[in-house]
């Protein structure tokens, strides 16, 4: 028997496009045109639209294209406008925040006030696009838990590029904008302020961002598996508790003597994915702040193991009589 | 399962992709794994005798010429304006020199830097060049002993039987267009082999191996902050340099530090205080040795006038300069550790200037 699933559709439900909930009478109209997409309807849902712009999100994708366009420009005059060199070394290229000698001043163009101009660009892009996330949930009549959770990311976004190095006093202990720019001044950061592994807060971070990928995908492990009994039919199950519920309860009990309810298991995991930035946020603000040394921190409270001298009797060669420098 | 030709099409796109990634970027095995540190703190060094035995073909060193006994007069005092190896009696002093042309101008022989007329002049200033260097190599194998060990350095040690030894460096300090919009760019951000093809700063030699060098210990001394001390984007010219350290030596960062506490040297391995003290020789041979002789090369900015026509100096005007992989060149002893100085005696002790 033929039967719609998901990702892997042979079949592909096309009814009659669907436009939405009314629209309050103060919002602007949503853009006209709905199709259908049988490609994207083999990752998901076929009906592609309405697509509500209005001003927030059209004041968004101006202001993302404006930012996004002065690191392209940058990147590419690094690479002496040459189109080609710029896709070959676009994971390279990278616009630089100020040097340190430029503090919280705005310093030349070319010496980090582009970075600046991007940044604050970008930043006022991703808060309009949170604002609309905020307006489409209400307007929908949902709860405001995606906005909730797309703030918990911006305020990691935040810590890297403009709390903390606004509380360090210097735009150059910012996050450069690039590929494998951004990752090496991560494992820069890291080495400077003593080894972010032993950042307590670091240390939650990684627990709910691995905890969140476990929890996904145990939940869709279990929902697929019960999909022969209706399991997907989770709303319903959660208010009405039927077989493929108590089968998927029974399973997890087994297993590990416990287990999430149908509706409990979405909380577990929307705070596990808020958490993740929320709290690896709080341990980058506290990084160059508060803790100089995060080895040294932990070592003080500890946190961190003492191992046996391998090699003993080395020394700084700095302190030995006599040394250069 | 069947597939329609747009599934056909998007598979194939995924597997082709999938492969030319692994093909590109992953190393072929067998990789061997050697621990060099307390179990559990993942201090090992990774290996590959596929590629291990490709590099010990590259770092042979040469062999050693029949020695000769130290007799007959000295050549001071026998030739004119000898100024080194002096002291040397007639037959080693030839024996010498017939290495160092092996050593340095095999294909170019004497006349690389004498005038065949006139051994003793000064006039082909690769004589002069090659003086210095000779003050050199004795002062390494003499004075930077916590670097070189017993083990010593010669003239092949980075020549490698070419005049300018393959692995230098100059000054790259410069954007690509100055008064660019990315001037900024704090000299990174461009995959170069000098910092393992990452991001980090591409150039640095300049700050740390020179004259007057900038300071390498970036990393916080106090659990509370010290204003004083450099932030990230400093830490990223001493982890552009760590990384040129390590690939130049083919070895991991765990071959000198316990990586969860860089700065420790209660932590590290002995070959940490090694290295320490090669950092420390390298600026000495680049600021007493190498940058002195600079009007040579500016002289001669492609080489002598009998050629090959090679450069001497770097795009910005500055001397082909030394760092790890002038002597180490992928591997973490040189040559393997092959002693030979020890086969030539006027290598092992001081020469005046």
């Amino acid at each position: 028997m033929a039967e719609y699933q998901n990702i892997f559709t042979r079949i592909q439900v096309t009814g009659p496009a669907y436009p939405g909930v009314p629209l309050h009478p103060t919002d602007s109209a949503r853009q006209p045109g709905i199709g259908h997409s049988h490609l994207l309807g083999m990752l998901g849902d076929a009906q592609i639209g309405p697509v509500y712009l209005g001003i927030t999100g059209l004041l968004s994708l101006l202001l993302g294209a404006v930012a996004v366009s002065i690191m392209g420009l940058v990147m590419l005059d690094s690479v002496n406008w040459n189109l080609w060199q710029f896709i070959r070394l676009l994971p390279w290229l990278a616009l630089e925040p100020p040097p340190a000698a430029y503090g919280l001043r705005f310093p030349p163009l070319n010496q980090g006030g582009w970075w600046l101009i991007a940044g604050f660009s970008l930043t006022l892009s991703i808060l309009l696009w949170w604002v609309r996330t905020w307006r489409r949930a209400v307007q929908t009549g949902m709860g405001t838990h995606v906005a909730w959770a797309f703030a918990a990311a911006i305020w990691l976004y935040l810590v890297v590029g403009f709390l903390r190095p606004l509380a360090m006093g210097s735009w150059s202990e910012a996050v450069p904008f690039g590929i494998f720019p951004h990752l090496d001044w991560t494992a820069s950061l890291s080495i400077r302020y003593g080894n972010l592994f032993y950042n307590p807060f670091h240390a939650l971070s990684i627990v709910f961002l691995y905890g969140s990928t476990l929890l996904f995908a145990m939940h869709g492990a279990t929902i697929l598996a019960l999909g022969r009994f209706g399991g997907e039919r989770e709303i319903e199950l959660a208010l009405d508790r039927g077989t493929a519920a108590e089968r998927g309860g029974l399973f997890w009990r087994w297993c590990m003597g416990f287990n999430a309810s149908f509706e409990s298991i979405h909380r577990w995991a929307w705070w596990f994915a808020v958490l993740c930035p929320l709290t690896g946020g709080i341990g980058i603000m506290l990084t160059g702040t508060v803790v100089d040394n995060w080895y040294l921190w932990a070592v003080e409270h500890r946190f961190a193991p003492a191992y046996p001298v391998v090699y003993p009797g080395l020394v700084d060669p700095a302190t030995l009589p006599g040394a250069k420098p | 399962m069947k597939l329609n030709i747009m599934q056909t099409v998007v598979l194939a796109g995924v597997v082709l992709a999938g492969a030319a990634i692994a093909v590109t970027t992953l190393e072929r095995p067998p990789v061997q794994v050697t621990q060099n540190g307390y179990r559990g703190v993942g201090m090992q060094q990774l290996s590959n005798p596929r590629l291990a035995e490709a590099m010990a073909a590259r770092n042979q060193a040469p062999q050693s010429i029949v020695s000769v006994p130290d007799v007959g007069p000295k050549a001071g005092q026998l030739y004119k304006n000898v100024q080194v190896l002096g002291d040397l009696g007639v037959a080693q002093f030839a024996r010498t020199m017939a290495a160092i042309t092996a050593w340095v101008s095999p294909e170019q022989g004497c006349n690389y830097c004498h005038n065949p007329n006139n051994m003793a002049s000064d006039e082909v200033y690769t004589k002069v060049v090659a003086r210095r260097m000779f003050q050199m190599t004795a002062a390494l194998n003499t004075q930077w002993q916590d670097h070189v060990q017993q083990t010593g350095v010669t003239c092949y040690t980075c020549h490698r039987g070419q005049p300018v030894p393959a692995y230098n460096w100059s000054e790259d300090t410069k954007p690509p267009r100055l008064a660019g919009l990315s001037a900024g760019q704090a000299g990174q951000n461009m995959p170069r082999a000098s910092v393992g093809s990452t991001s980090l700063p591409y150039d640095p030699f300049t700050p740390f191996l020179e004259d007057r060098p900038a300071n390498i210990r970036v990393q916080g001394t106090a659990i509370h902050p010290n204003p004083k001390v450099p932030g990230t984007k400093e830490t990223e010219w001493t982890y552009g340099l760590m990384m040129h350290m390590s690939t130049s030596l083919g070895v991991n960062c765990t071959f000198c530090h316990n990586s969860r506490n860089w700065s420790s040297w209660e932590e590290s391995t002995p070959q940490r205080m090694t290295a320490w003290y090669g950092i420390r020789m390298v600026r000495d041979i680049n600021a007493n040795y190498i940058t002195p002789l600079t009007p040579q090369w500016q002289a001669h900015p492609n080489g002598p006038e009998g050629g090959p026509v090679q450069a001497r100096l770097g795009h910005e005007g500055d001397a082909l300069k030394v760092n790890c992989t002038t002597c180490h060149q992928g591997v973490n002893k040189p040559l393997y550790g092959a002693a030979m100085a020890k086969d030539y005696p006027a290598l092992l002790i001081p020469q005046s200037r």
